[in-house]
């Protein structure tokens, strides 16, 4: 038990730390053209990886299974300019039927 | 979700001067409330986890106010519940967590006050809020990151509070196929990112990245590697 609360502390301030880095790093200077072109960049990056292990991967392991047809589902729907809360409805139904038919 | 009008000629500035427009902060609330939903049951599903693995009903919920993020309390609740140290659990949750590095240092400049300020206002830096924030010239609306941040944290806590003290009476989550929530939202957020043929590289490049990574490096470093696809930018005419 002591070392559950042991590791929330520490987990807590490591991630209070990587959040509070670039701030104290950077303070209110502006970044040069290229760093901002970079940082730009950054969203489409992190966002397709965010995707691609949310949807495929367990641990360290490549999975297909319901999730990948539920983003698949939702990907389509975005396609046809679908709202965004039908787009999410979509890829909730699609996985939850598929786990529900698998049993 | 509809898209601007941007002007035909693209070099031409078309901007007012003036500080760039932030939507305030209720409208970073409003927006930061679909992900809210998904982020209670997510928070129920730690506190079932961290219940089932013995925590009781106080450290969950402690690790949730403390911490403040799902994906580092998942991978050090599963490090401790696989037999795993303190030691190893913690290091598992700086490596998922690594991304708020390069999320942080793209921040700083659009956060308020001098440096302990911002970083204070760091904190309220997650995921969703950082990409809807986030302007795509390497700007950010503080008010509308910090309104969409309020009530994702307040779901996280309250949904590990009714996870931990409801414990095993709830029905399993990934039935009702809710964890696809945040891959789907993310990939909305997405598709805004993807008008620039320059972006859509990046996106392919970091795909690719995570992916080959995902075998052989613990979770959350590919995610982080994945970010290096961004040092395409490198290459742009200023």
């Amino acid at each position: 038990m002591t070392a559950v609360w042991l590791t929330i502390v520490l987990v807590a301030l490591a991630s209070a730390a990587l959040k509070a880095a670039g701030p104290l790093i950077l303070g209110d200077r502006q970044l040069g053209p290229r760093a901002t072109a970079v940082i730009a960049l950054l969203a489409p990056a992190l966002l397709t990886a965010l995707v691609l292990v949310d949807t495929v991967t367990t641990g360290q392991r490549l999975v297909v299974d319901a999730r990948l047809a539920g983003v698949a589902a939702a990907a389509v729907a975005l396609l046809l300019r679908a709202p965004l809360l039908l787009v999410l409805a979509v890829a909730v139904a699609t996985t939850a039927l598929l786990r529900l038919l698998a049993g | 979700m509809e898209t601007e009008d941007r002007p035909a000629d693209r070099g031409a500035n078309h901007e007012p001067p003036g500080p760039p427009a932030d939507r305030g902060y209720a409208a970073g609330a409003r927006a930061g409330l679909p992900f809210a939903v998904a982020t209670v049951v997510l928070g129920v599903s730690f506190g079932v986890l961290a219940r089932q693995l013995g925590w009781g009903v106080a450290a969950p919920i402690a690790c949730s106010l403390l911490v403040l993020s799902g994906s580092a309390q998942f991978a050090a609740a599963s490090i401790l519940g696989a037999g795993g140290g303190v030691g190893a659990a913690t290091l598992a949750a700086v490596f998922v967590n690594a991304r708020f590095l390069p999320m942080g240092l793209a921040v700083a400049p659009s956060l308020a006050g001098g440096r302990l300020r911002r970083a204070v206002e760091g904190q309220m830096v997650v995921d969703a809020s950082w990409a809807m924030a986030n302007r795509g010239d390497g700007t950010f609306e503080r008010k509308y990151l910090i309104g969409a941040t309020v009530p994702q944290l307040s779901a996280w806590i309250a949904g590990t509070a009714v996870g931990a003290v409801a414990g095993g009476l709830l029905a399993d989550p990934e039935a009702l196929g809710l964890d696809v929530v945040f891959p789907a939202f993310f990939l909305i957020l997405l598709a805004e990112e993807l008008r620039e043929r320059r972006a859509v590289t990046v996106a392919v490049l970091a795909g690719v990245v995570a992916l080959c990574l995902v075998p052989f490096a613990p979770p959350g470093v590919p995610v982080v590697a994945a970010c290096g696809a961004a040092l395409l930018g490198l290459w742009s005419r200023p």
